[in-house]
C-alpha cells in the first residue's frame, strides 16, 4: 500500500485529526470539571468534616481525684505531683538495650524492670508505661539533656496516689491500680470511655473501688491543631477538667490506729459502728498491706508476696470471711426467745453440765454444770445447756425467722465490693447449698449446735457488729457505711450517704432491758470482767469462742494444738450502755477464747473512743482468763 | 562612553533578535501558568524556603532554556533528532548496565561532575527522532514505515519501563503514539483499542468492588498492579499505604470548596497531611486554597497552552512541525490529565507532576524545551510567510 497525497490533502487530514485530538482533550478535562465538582461542590460538607477531623485532636485534661479524709478531717488519700520516666514500648524496638542504656543516666532496679514486664503484659496497645516514678531532679536534668538517644521515652509529671499512713485503714481505703484489659472494657460497658482518656489508674478495691465515679472527676479536653505526624501547632478551645469528689469518713482514723495496734502481729477483724446512725467507726482487718505499693504498679515479687502469704493480707477478713460466732450468739438468741415469748426472764433449768437429745449429749465446757440457770444467768456465765435446750424448744425456723431480721445471713450493704452473706442456717439454706438429697435433709440436732453458735452458723464481723448496734440501738436498723459525705471541691455541694433509719425491729424495750443488763454483768463479773475491770463507764459485752477445727469429742488444750487449729477468740460489746455510742465485734483468729484476747482489744477501743486514752502497746493477753464462756 | 552606548544597541538588537522567535500567546499563557505556579509553590513551601528559591532558579533556568531553543530553525532540529535519539539510547543502555539506584528504581547516570536522567530527555528525543522520521518519508507512507516508527518507540518505552519507571515511560510512550496518531496511523487500528479501553475502565468502575474481592486473580496482572488498580477503586482498603496518599489529597480538593481556603491557609496542605505537596500532589495544595475557581482557572490556562500548540501544529507548512508540535501540545495534555486525575483519585498513582506547577527542575527544563520547539516551529511558518 503506497500513499500518495498532495500537501493539501495532507494537511486538511492531519487537521481533521488535530479536531479530533483537542476534542479528546476537552472530554477528558470535561472529566476532570466533573471530578472537581463531585469532590468540592457535592462532597464538600463531608470532606470538610474529614478535614476538620484531620485537624482537631481532643486532648484529654486529667481530673485530681478526690481526697479520702476521716470524720475529724485528717487526710487518709492524697495526690502528690512527680516526674515520671515513661516508655511506649511499641515505640522501641530493643526494650533490653534500651533499659540498659537509660540506666546509665537514671537508677534502674531490678525491680522497676520486673515491674515494667509485669505491667506490659497488661496493659493496653501503645500505653505509655512507667519505668521509674519520683524521678529527682538531677536525673530529670540528666534525662533532658540526652532526651534525644531515646526515641519513645519521656519523661512526664503525673500525680500519683499517696496513702499517707502507708498501712493504716488499708482495706477499707483499698487502693489504685493501673487500668487492665478488664477495666477497659468495663469502661467502655458503662460508656465512660471518653472519661478515661487521659487516665491511666483506677481505683481496684476499698473505697477507691466502690466510690470510683465520684473520686475521679470528669476529664476536660483541649482542641488541638495538629500536624499530621501528631504535633500540637497551637490549642483551639479549652473545657477545664473537674476535680474529683472528696470523701468524708464516719471511720475515725485515730481509733482505727488504736485498734491496728491493739491487734499487734495478730490476724483478725473488728468492726465499730455508731449505733446512731449505722457510721462505721473502725473496720479493720488483720494482716493489712501497704496500698502505696500499687500506686505505680506493684512489682511480681511483692505481688507474690501479698498474694501467696499463708495470712492472706489482701484478704478483708471483716466483710468477707464470716466465722461462727459461738457464745455471742447467746445475748441475740435469748433476745429471740423472749421477742418470739419461747421464755421469760424468769424461767430457769437445772443444768446438769449436759443436754441429751436425739441419743446425743451435747456438753456443757463446765462439767457438772452450772446449777440452776435462769436466762440472766445463762448469759454471765455462757451456759451451754440453757441454749442447747431453748434451740430445741424454738425450732430452727423460728431461730432463723429472728436472725434475719437482726441482718444476720445477709448483706449489709456496706459501701465496699466485696461482701459476703455468711450463713444463717435453715432447713431451705441446707437445700441450696447441699446436692444430694441426704445431705439436703435438716437434723433436729443441727438446730441444738446453732443455739451455742455453732454448727453452721458463720457472719462476718460487720454483720456482727452490725446486730450488735441494732440491739444497742433498741431496733432501729441503720445501714452501716463508711462515706459520712461526698463533697464538691467546685462547688461546696455536699452529698450525705443515708444516715436515716432503714427499719425497725419489733422489740420490747423490757426484753432489751433483760439483755443489756445481763450484757452489762458479763463485764463486771462474768467472762469480761477482768478485761474491764475499773473501768469507769458501764460496757455491754459477750465473749466467745469458734471452732476452727472439730476435735471430734476429744478435750481442748489450746496451749497444745498448732496455732492454726486453736481456737478463734470472738467478742461482741457497746458502751456506754446508757446511750451506746460505739458498738463493736472483734475477732482474733487462733488465739483461744475471747475472754482472753478479744476482749481486751475491745476494753482499749473504749477507753480510747470513750476518754480518749491512748494505749501504750498491742492489746494484753489475758492468759488467766476462764475457759467458761 | 561611546564605546559603550555602541555596545548597548548591539546588545538590543541582538536581544530584539533573540526574542522576535518567541510566539506571544504562548509567552503570556506560559507566563500566567508559571506566575500562578509559583504562587502555589510559596504555599507549599512555606516551611521550605530553600526550596521556594531553587524554584525561582528553575524558572530562570528553564527560561532562558526556551528562549535558547526557539532560536534553532527546525531544519537544524531535523538533523539534530538521529544523534539525540541515539545518544539517549546509549545513555539509557548505560543507566541499565551502570545506573545509580533511588528510591528503589535506577534512573541517574554520573557522568563526570553531574548526573543526569537520560529517561527524561527521552519525552522529547523520541517524538523528535519519530517526526523526523516520518518526514524523510512523506512522500509515500507505508505500513513498514510504521512499523519501523513503532520499533524506535518501543526501544526506549521497554529500557524506562524497566528502570522501573512507569510515571516516564507512559509519558514517553504516549508521546510517540501521538507522532504515529498524527502521521496518519489507519482508524481501522486506533478505534479498536480506543473501544477497548473504554470498554476496560468502564468495567472496572462497575465490577470493581467484585473483581478486587480477596482471593480474585488478573490474567497477565502481577499482583502489586491489581492492588494498585483496587486501591484507586476504593482507596479505604488501604488506608496507611498508597490509599493514604488519594484519601488524604482527596480531603484536601474537597474541603477546599468552591473558593477554596485562602492562600497559606490550607490546613491539608500546612499540617503536613498531603504527601508531596511540592512535587506530584501540588494540585491538592491549589485546588485547597483556591477551590474549584482555582482549579478550573488552572484548567482553562492548559487548554488555552494545548489548544495555542494545536493550532501551531495545523499552521505549520512542515510534517516535521506538525507531527513535532501536535505531540508535545498533547503531551502536555497527558501530563496534566495523569496527574489532576491521580490527585483526584480517578487515575493510579503513578510519578508525573503537574506540567510547569510541580517543583523539579529537570522536568521544567523538559517542558520549556517543548515550549521552544514550538516556538521554532511557529517562528520558521511566519518567517517563511515574510519571505513570500
Amino acid at each position: 500500500m503506497i500513499d500518495l497525497l498532495s500537501p493539501e490533502t495532507q494537511v486538511l487530514r492531519f487537521r481533521r485529526r488535530v479536531y479530533f485530538a483537542a476534542g479528546i482533550v476537552l472530554v477528558c478535562f470535561g472529566l476532570l470539571f466533573a471530578r472537581f465538582v463531585w469532590l468540592q461542590v457535592v462532597m464538600h460538607d463531608y470532606y470538610q468534616t474529614r478535614a476538620e477531623d484531620n485537624r482537631i485532636a481532643l486532648m484529654p485534661i486529667s481530673p485530681n481525684r478526690g481526697l479520702i479524709v476521716d470524720r475529724n478531717g485528717e487526710i487518709l488519700a492524697r495526690n502528690y505531683s512527680a516526674y515520671t520516666l515513661e516508655i511506649q514500648p511499641s515505640r522501641v524496638t530493643h526494650l533490653d538495650d534500651t533499659l540498659d542504656e537509660l540506666a546509665r543516666v537514671v537508677t534502674i532496679e531490678p525491680r522497676d524492670r520486673r515491674r515494667l514486664r509485669k505491667l506490659m503484659e497488661e496493659s493496653r496497645n501503645f500505653d505509655s508505661l512507667p519505668i521509674r516514678t519520683r524521678l529527682t531532679d538531677d536525673e530529670v536534668a540528666r534525662f533532658i539533656a540526652q532526651r534525644y538517644r531515646f526515641p519513645g521515652v519521656e519523661v512526664r509529671a503525673r500525680l500519683f496516689r499517696q496513702y499517707p499512713n502507708t498501712e493504716l485503714a488499708s482495706h477499707v481505703l483499698g487502693y489504685m491500680g493501673r487500668i487492665n484489659k478488664r477495666d477497659a472494657e468495663r469502661i467502655d460497658e458503662t460508656g465512660n470511655a471518653d472519661n478515661y482518656r487521659g487516665t491511666d489508674h483506677i481505683g481496684k478495691a476499698g473505697l477507691e473501688q466502690f466510690y470510683e465515679s465520684d473520686l475521679h472527676g470528669v476529664t476536660g479536653y483541649e482542641q488541638v491543631e495538629v500536624t499530621a505526624a501528631g504535633r500540637p501547632v497551637r490549642v483551639l478551645s479549652r473545657t477545664p477538667a473537674q476535680n474529683g469528689n472528696n470523701l468524708r469518713l464516719t471511720l475515725d482514723a485515730g481509733l482505727q490506729r488504736v485498734v491496728e495496734q491493739a491487734f499487734g502481729e495478730r490476724r483478725g477483724a473488728l468492726v465499730a459502728i455508731e449505733p446512731s446512725t449505722g457510721g462505721v467507726l473502725a473496720l479493720v482487718s488483720k494482716p493489712t498491706f501497704d496500698p502505696n505499693l500499687f500506686v505505680d504498679g506493684i512489682d511480681a515479687t511483692n505481688w507474690d508476696l501479698l498474694n501467696n502469704s499463708p495470712d492472706h493480707p489482701l484478704l478483708n477478713r471483716a466483710i468477707y470471711s464470716s466465722y461462727p460466732p459461738g457464745s455471742t450468739f447467746k445475748p441475740l438468741m435469748a433476745l429471740g426467745a423472749l421477742t418470739a415469748g419461747k421464755r421469760t426472764p424468769e424461767f430457769a433449768i437445772a443444768d446438769p453440765g449436759h443436754f441429751d437429745f436425739g441419743g446425743h449429749r451435747f456438753r456443757d465446757d463446765k462439767v457438772g454444770g452450772h446449777g440452776m440457770v435462769d436466762m440472766h444467768k445463762s448469759i454471765v456465765v455462757s451456759c451451754n445447756t440453757y441454749y442447747y435446750r431453748l434451740a430445741a424448744d424454738w425450732g430452727i425456723d423460728g431461730i432463723a425467722g429472728f436472725m434475719s431480721q437482726l441482718g444476720l445471713g445477709s448483706r449489709t450493704g456496706i459501701d465496699l465490693e466485696g461482701e459476703s452473706t455468711g450463713v444463717l442456717p435453715s432447713p431451705e439454706w441446707k437445700k441450696k447449698r447441699f446436692k444430694r438429697p441426704e445431705q439436703q435433709k435438716w437434723y433436729a440436732g443441727e438446730t441444738v449446735s446453732v443455739g451455742i453458735g455453732q454448727g453452721y452458723n458463720a457472719y462476718t464481723m460487720l454483720q456482727m457488729a452490725h446486730a450488735v448496734s441494732i440491739l444497742a440501738n433498741d431496733g432501729v436498723v441503720y445501714k452501716p457505711h463508711l462515706v459520712k459525705q461526698v463533697e464538691n471541691v467546685r462547688t461546696g455541694a455536699v452529698r450525705r450517704v443515708e444516715a436515716e433509719p432503714t427499719r425497725r425491729v419489733n422489740l420490747k424495750p423490757e426484753h432489751i432491758a433483760v439483755i443489756k443488763q445481763a450484757m452489762v454483768d458479763v463485764n463486771r463479773e462474768g467472762t469480761g470482767a477482768r478485761a474491764f475491770a475499773g473501768a469507769p463507764y458501764t460496757a455491754a459485752g459477750k465473749t466467745g469462742t469458734a471452732q476452727a477445727f472439730s476435735l471430734r469429742g476429744a478435750q481442748y488444750r489450746g496451749s497444745k494444738l498448732a496455732e492454726k487449729l486453736r481456737d478463734h477468740a470472738l467478742f461482741i460489746a457497746f458502751a456506754p450502755v446508757e446511750n451506746p455510742k460505739i458498738a463493736l465485734a472483734v475477732i482474733v483468729e487462733n488465739a483461744g477464747f475471747g475472754a482472753q484476747s478479744a476482749a481486751p482489744i475491745a476494753r482499749q477501743v473504749f477507753d480510747y473512743y470513750l476518754l480518749g486514752n491512748k494505749p501504750e502497746g498491742p492489746a494484753p493477753e489475758d492468759s488467766d482468763a476462764t475457759d467458761s464462756e | 562612553m561611546q564605546l559603550t552606548a555602541n555596545r548597548w544597541s548591539v546588545l538590543r538588537e541582538r536581544i530584539g533578535r533573540l526574542l522576535s522567535a518567541l510566539d506571544p500567546p504562548l509567552l503570556l499563557i506560559t507566563t500566567v501558568l508559571l506566575s500562578l505556579a509559583t504562587l502555589v509553590m510559596a504555599s507549599a513551601t512555606a516551611d521550605f524556603m530553600f526550596r521556594f528559591e531553587a524554584h525561582l532558579v528553575n524558572l530562570l533556568v528553564a527560561g532562558s532554556v526556551m528562549v535558547l531553543v526557539a532560536q534553532i530553525p527546525p531544519l537544524r532540529l531535523m538533523q539534530l533528532a538521529l544523534p539525540f535519539y541515539i545518544l539517549g539510547v546509549v545513555l539509557l543502555l548505560g543507566v541499565e548496565l551502570f545506573g545509580e539506584t533511588s528510591k528503589g528504581a535506577q534512573r541517574w547516570l554520573h557522568i563526570g561532575f553531574t548526573r543526569i536522567q537520560p529517561s527524561e530527555m527521552m519525552k522529547i528525543s523520541v517524538p523528535l527522532m519519530l517526526a523526523w522520521y516520518f518526514h524523510r518519508h512523506e512522500a509515500q507512507l507505508r505500513v513498514r514505515d510504521f512499523v519501523v516508527a513503532a520499533v524506535i518507540l518501543l526501544i526506549p518505552v521497554v529500557l524506562i519501563f524497566h528502570q522501573p519507571d512507569l510515571g516516564t515511560a507512559i509519558l514517553v510512550l504516549a508521546a510517540g503514539v501521538f507522532v504515529i496518531f498524527f502521521a496518519g496511523l489507519s482508524w481501522k487500528l486506533i478505534i479498536p483499542v480506543l473501544a477497548v479501553g473504554v470498554v476496560a475502565i468502564t468495567a472496572l468502575a462497575i465490577e470493581g468492588d467484585a473483581m478486587c474481592a480477596d482471593g480474585v486473580e488478573w490474567p497477565g496482572f502481577k499482583a502489586y498492579q491489581r492492588q494498585r488498580v483496587c486501591t484507586l477503586l476504593d482507596p479505604t482498603t488501604d488506608p496507611r499505604g498508597s490509599g493514604f496518599h488519594i484519601i488524604q489529597s482527596s480531603i484536601a480538593i474537597g474541603s477546599g470548596g468552591i473558593f477554596g481556603k485562602g492562600w497559606r491557609e490550607g490546613t491539608q496542605t500546612h499540617l503536613e497531611f498531603v504527601p508531596e505537596r511540592h512535587t506530584d500532589f501540588i494540585f491538592a495544595v491549589m485546588a485547597e486554597e483556591f477551590g474549584l475557581a482555582g482549579a478550573v482557572v488552572l484548567l482553562l490556562i492548559y487548554i488555552a497552552l494545548i489548544g495555542r500548540g494545536l493550532m501551531i501544529a495545523a499552521s505549520s507548512p512542515l510534517l516535521f512541525g506538525r507531527l513535532l508540535a501536535g505531540a508535545i501540545s498533547l503531551s502536555c495534555f497527558t501530563y496534566a490529565f495523569v496527574n489532576m486525575g491521580m490527585v483526584t483519585g480517578i487515575l493510579p498513582v503513578v510519578g508525573v507532576p503537574l506540567p510547569f506547577v510541580s517543583y523539579g527542575g529537570t522536568a521544567l527544563v523538559t517542558l520549556c524545551t517543548g515550549l521552544g520547539l514550538l516556538m521554532s516551529i511557529e517562528a520558521h511558518r511566519r518567517r517563511r510567510r515574510e519571505r513570500r
